[in-house]
């Protein structure tokens, strides 16, 4: 292959400009940070900026590994922050009532009944859904509505401190001189990507999300697969639920997850995936976690005032959706022209009307 | 043969059934949707007679209370029957409550210079939203959703705080009262029935909201059939931004602040209002009426849940969300067994 | 006399895609007050052209000139405002919008902006009446069937001429498929317009594979083939034997063959039974019993109840009333899944709406419904997958033979080979095939007519439905036939039963 083709091949590959982002992203950081790339040992502990984003963007990495495969299925789910918040307020609310906070069978138990809850509410969600036919961006509203108020009812309405070592170790503690929750991340992705990949699982995402009439005349059993994908992501949400109040040992029903669903939304559709349904990338899901990250810690690095973050958060949106959109890159790096034209008539074959193309 | 002799069957799944022919059927939700506000409100005469459900004031202030919210929802029945979903408006009204106090309060213009200033800025950034969400074909949900980033942005660019008004002019504004025999009405209320108005007449009696009407029921055949496809949806993004800012206006009006978290979230309760009151998130159908009523019921939830009293701000979302839920299962079931 | 102007002359017509050149030089004329046929096979290039005479497509290279005038196509708008109208096969209306609506949307009559309802139901009333329909202009679209909504297509078409001064009276008509959903009646209504058009002067482009009906309407014909232009003919000139030759370049024998060998081959015992099997508003309780290596052939008009018939012994829609059992067991039907476990395969007719996921490859859409039995924890190990894909595409001739491309961008008559690759791969006892041929050139129906008899041979067992009933004659051994949601009575096929019996039966709502 030449280099102009080998290159453009590059560029066509689903998570070249996800990465290239993220790429940008972090070269943004040296010439304010120096030693931004720097990880250094302190304590059996590693630190440094790299370690710090894939730590504070576990949470979103789950959500949004989770929320993947609805959006695959062509749905979309609202209520994972209110889901993070319930399964936090309800593993604080046992751990706080035990008497030894630091007991491991107390603390597993909490954990336990903090995820069951959050199956739960995928299960509701899954039902509306796949069984009652009713929109996703609806029934998962009605979580999203009331979750909150479930979370800080189990609360009483009071952020709930605990102390709890084992429990802290989740969110803030270390193992093997990293983060522990980027094993925890690590692991979660792992099983997905296992889960998907290497059973058939992913197809039939893909299929239920690209037609699901077809699906369920090829015999795939559309319902229990939607249902599955709802209880999945509640399940991601519950986790980063425990993460997230077990690095700060305490639940705020109020605050804990706070519209993590669009961010993890935004970081599935950065990293490729179609908000119609059909194919999906978890690596690309990861990307663009990663990339709204890295962009939080970037205007925190680079001395931007903190209020302008959300400014440069719709930037960086816009910037990789017009990037990944075939039209914004014809217009713009206009040679290509004829490239579009596999587009476009393939694309209006398919919506003209059973005109053959050719 | 002639074709009336032909009774509507069901030939091998290419038609549709009898029943679809009703145009009843389209119309059930808003039907629906009207009773149960009835039946709601019924319920909260009987239980809250007591405390004064039973006034007339109390149905007027459902007007004053949501014109607000009213005025956004049109601006999304808009964009949703063209089959779009508009993210920012809860953010487009929170930057024109700031935009405004702040122009009025630290600037100090005359609230009539600012009023179409801030209507503009609104308008112009749907139609920006708009023209890339044609253009270069992204999904609406995304372009919208960078809009709710930039907008809410813009409003801690501002300013980090609230800006309180004590401008005379809003004030006065504020606390006119339109005077109707068995109660008042607001400004904000009577300026939202008459967008409600507009909106009625643009999507029943011009080219234009019919437009709307065929992009949202099958975008492809829209455009072979001619209509000025991208014309028309900037356009429907512009109202919608347009609505959103006059939204965020008539919101200013009512709390008589600028807040960098006004509103966050409204975009949500606009959608569920328009859903509720029938008109289809896949676009093609839906009544600005029946938008109207989904307004209501919501306003409605928020003063039953007020006459309760009792309710601490958690129990509130329950109920909220319990009655939501109630009212899109009711709403489906129903639906589901008129057609065959 | 002065020779008779072409109202339409297309020079030289050059379109190309990356690595393909879907034209190179086509000439084509039209002439007002005609019927023109154009002909050729999937790929040679007739509905590029199309594409290109509409907007939809820019050319490359010639010349497109109307009334004598050089025109500059750009865009379906700006192909409508120089008088091109289009119906294609699948209505392009907007089905939520009143009939009336349809006819005026873009172009309503208004006076200071606000448009006049009363108006516009009173000239669609005239309008849809001087071109002999009778229906309520204020109905939705929807509540129509498919037929009446393409002909509201072509009412829309032509009928409303200059209400508001833009561009001009149509002038060329262009019919992209339009009988293909369409029974004999509505087919005949279809003419029965045209010809009213053609008698005021409009040039109609008539599109079609259904042969016996280009010959029974059309005045002159233009073929095609691998993008250039093979003949233009007068209908009465070319019989069919010689306008098939010109398609696809060699003759038309081997379906003779396939009913000889139908004629004589024998079936096995029975496979499966089907006792007062119906449901409400679906099909009437029938009783059906197929043998193994039979293809039984469901003959009707639309509407009549075949694939209501197919479906339910699929379980794609659940039944009211009887059972069904095979081999001597009873199967509850509730789901395609039920069907698919027993050995049961179903090609829906609607290849996009029912078979085909688009965005998928055609690796993946044929491995779907194996895959989908085995469940989704046990995956088909690569290995087998990849070579079980490439077996089926070499056996099936799909093109392009790769199994990387988008199902979604080949061509009709590939797509329906992938789907029936798909439901080959399963190895079905009972193939169920909806209308396979529909929209597919003359050489594919040949290729799945053939693959249909040497599976009976093998011992799989075939419900075949298709609109044309000589495929049915031709390659049954069994005729069911309905009428009105009913099977009124099944034929043993045999030298003394033709389309002529067939549609006696249908007629008379029972076996002679």
């Amino acid at each position: 292959m030449t280099t102009p083709s080998r290159w453009r091949a590059l560029t066509r590959h689903h998570l070249f400009w996800p990465v290239a982002v993220l790429v940008a992203l972090l070269l943004v950081n040296v010439p304010f940070t120096p030693d931004f790339f720097a990880i250094h040992m302190t304590n059996g502990h590693l630190y440094g900026s790299l370690v710090s984003i894939v730590l504070f963007g576990s949470p979103l990495i789950l959500v949004a590994v989770g929320m993947t495969l609805v959006i695959a299925t062509g749905g979309i789910d609202l209520s994972v922050g209110a889901v993070v918040a319930i399964t936090g307020a309800l593993t604080c609310s046992y751990i706080s009532d035990q008497a030894d906070q630091d007991s491991l069978s107390g603390v597993f138990l909490a954990m336990g009944i903090g995820l069951v809850a959050a199956v739960v509410c995928g299960l509701w969600n899954g039902f509306l859904v796949a069984r009652m036919g009713i929109q996703p961006i609806i029934a998962t509203l009605i979580i999203m509505v009331a979750g909150r108020g479930v979370a800080q009812l189990i609360t009483d309405g009071q952020i709930i401190t605990i102390n709890s070592s084992p429990y802290q170790l989740i969110g803030g503690g270390y193992w093997l001189t990293l983060p522990f929750s980027i094993f925890v991340v690590a692991a979660v992705v792992a099983v997905t990507v296992a889960l998907t990949r290497r059973t058939a699982l992913g197809l039939l995402v893909e299929a239920v999300g690209g037609n699901a009439e077809a699906s369920r005349l090829v015999g795939i059993r559309s319902r229990r697969i939607k249902i599955m994908v709802y209880v999945f992501c509640a399940l991601c949400a519950g986790i980063a639920g425990l993460m997230i109040s077990s690095n700060t040992s305490a639940a705020d029903g109020n605050n804990a997850g706070l519209w993590i669903e669009l961010d993890a939304i935004l970081a599935v559709v950065i990293g490729g995936t179609s908000l119609l349904g059909g194919r999906f990338s978890i690596g690309g899901t990861v990307i663009g976690a990663l990339v709204i990250q890295t962009l939080t810690t970037t205007i925190y690095t680079i001395g931007v005032p903190t209020q302008t973050n959300l400014v440069f958060k719709a930037a960086v949106v816009i910037v990789v959706c017009l990037l990944q959109s075939p039209k914004f890159r014809a217009k713009v790096f206009g040679a290509r022209a004829r490239v579009t034209a596999p587009a476009e008539p393939a694309a209006v074959a398919e919506t003209a009307p059973k005109m053959e193309v050719s | 043969m002639s074709a009336t002799t032909r009774t509507p069957t069901t030939p091998e799944s290419r038609t549709t059934s009898r029943s679809a022919r009703l145009l009843g059927d389209r119309r059930l939700p808003v039907l629906v949707t009207a009773g149960l506000f009835l039946v709601m409100y019924i319920v909260g005469l009987s239980r809250y007679q007591n405390y004064g459900f039973g006034e007339p004031q109390v149905f007027l202030n459902l007007f004053i209370d949501n014109s607000y919210l009213l005025v956004a929802a049109v601006g999304a029945t808009f964009v949703i029957m063209s089959g779009g979903i508009d993210l920012s408006v809860g953010s487009v009204i929170g930057f024109t409550t700031m935009l405004t106090a702040w122009l009025v309060e630290d600037v100090g213009l005359p609230l009539l210079l600012v009023v179409p200033i801030s209507l503009g800025v609104g308008a112009f950034g749907g139609f920006l939203m708009g023209y890339v969400i044609h253009n270069f074909e992204i999904q609406p949900f995304i372009v919208t959703l960078a809009g709710l980033f930039l907008f809410r942005g813009l409003c801690l660019v501002i300013s980090k705080e609230s800006i309180a008004i004590t401008d005379s002019a809003v004030g006065s504004l504020a606390e006119t009262r339109i005077p109707l025999g068995v109660g008042d009405l607001s400004i904000g209320a009577v300026v939202a029935l008459l967008v409600l108005a507009a909106a009625f007449y643009i999507l029943h009696y011009t080219r234009f909201g019919r437009r709307i009407h065929a992009i949202g029921g099958n975008e492809q055949s829209a455009l072979l059939m001619g209509l000025p496809l991208g014309g028309t949806k900037i356009a429907v993004y512009t109202v919608s931004g347009f609505c959103s800012a006059l939204a965020g206006l008539l919101f200013m009006l009512y709390i008589q602040s600028g807040d960098p978290l006004h509103a966050v979230g409204m975009e949500l309760d606009a959608i569920a209002a328009v859903v509720i009151g029938g008109t289809l998130l896949t676009g093609g159908s839906g009544y600005v009426l029946g938008t109207l009523f989904g307004v209501l019921v919501l306003g409605l939830i928020k003063s039953i849940i007020q006459f309760e009293g009792t309710l601490s701000s958690w129990w509130t979302k329950i109920a909220t969300g319990v009655l939501l839920c109630a009212f899109i299962l009711i709403q489906r079931v129903m639906t589901t067994r008129k057609k065959v | 006399m002065a020779e008779p102007q072409p109202v339409l002359e297309m020079t030289g017509i050059v379109k190309e895609f990356p690595g393909v050149r879907a034209l190179s030089g086509v000439d084509f004329r039209l002439f007002p007050g005609e019927i023109h046929a154009l002909m050729g096979e999937n790929g040679a290039g007739k509905s590029t052209l199309i594409k290109v005479l509409t907007g939809v497509y820019t050319l490359d290279g010639g010349t497109i000139t109307l009334d004598g005038k050089s025109v500059r196509i750009a865009s379906p708008l700006q192909a409508q405002h120089a008088g091109i109208s289009t119906v294609y096969q699948e209505v392009n209306l907007c089905p939520n919008l009143s009939v009336a609506e349809n006819i005026f949307i873009g172009r309503e009559p208004t006076r200071a902006g606000r448009i006049q309802w009363k108006r516009i139901r009173s000239e669609a009333a005239k309008l849809v009446d001087r071109l002999g329909l009778d229906i309520d202009v204020t109905a939705p679209l929807s509540s129509y069937p498919l037929a009446v909504q393409q002909l509201v297509a072509i009412v829309r078409s032509v009928g409303t001429g200059d209400s508001d001064g833009e561009g001009s009276g149509t002038k060329v008509l262009v019919l992209d498929e339009p009988t293909s959903s369409l029974d004999r009646d509505e087919v005949l209504e279809l003419f029965r317009l045209m010809r009213q058009l053609r008698d005021e002067g409009v040039a109609i482009l008539f599109v079609s594979h259904f042969l016996d009906q280009i010959y029974e309407i059309c005045d002159r014909m233009t073929v095609l083939r691998n993008g250039t232009l093979v003949g233009e003919h007068m209908v009465r000139d070319l019989d069919q034997v010689g306008l098939i030759e010109l398609m696809i370049g060699k003759a038309l024998d081997q379906l003779e063959e396939l009913h000889d060998h139908q004629l004589h081959a024998d079936v096995g015992e029975s496979l499966l039974k089907a006792e007062g099997l119906g449901r409400n508003g679906g099909i009437a309780p029938f009783d059906l019993d197929i043998k193994k290596g039979e293809v039984v052939g469901l003959a009707g008009l639309l509407g009549s109840g075949r694939t209501e018939l197919a479906r339910l012994l699929f379980g794609a829609d659940q039944s009211d009333a009887g059972k069904v059992t095979i081999g001597g067991k009873q199967v509850a039907m509730s789901a395609p899944n039920d069907a698919i476990g027993a050995g049961i395969a179903f090609c829906s007719e609607n290849r996009k709406t029912e078979g085909l996921v688009p965005d998928l490859t055609v690796r993946e859409n044929i491995i779907l419904a194996l895959q989908a039995a085995r469940g989704w924890t046990r995956p088909i190990p690569t290995a087998q997958r990849d070579e079980l894909v490439a077996k089926y595409i070499k056996a099936l001739d799909i093109r392009p033979a790769n199994p990387e491309a988008r199902v979604g961008q080949l061509s009709g008559g590939n797509q329906q080979k992938v789907l029936l690759a798909r439901w080959l791969i399963t190895q079905p006892k009972l193939l169920i095939l909806d209308e396979p041929t529909r929209g597919i050139d003359i050489g594919a129906k040949t290729e799945i007519q053939k693959l249909v008899v040497s599976l009976s041979e093998d011992g799989m067992s075939v419900l075949y439905i298709a609109a044309e009933l000589e495929e049915v004659l031709r390659l049954s051994h069994t005729i069911g036939v309905l009428r009105d949601r009913k099977l009124v009575a099944q034929l043993t096929n045999g030298p003394e039963i033709t389309t002529g019996k067939i549609l006696e039966t249908i007629a008379s709502g029972e076996h002679q």
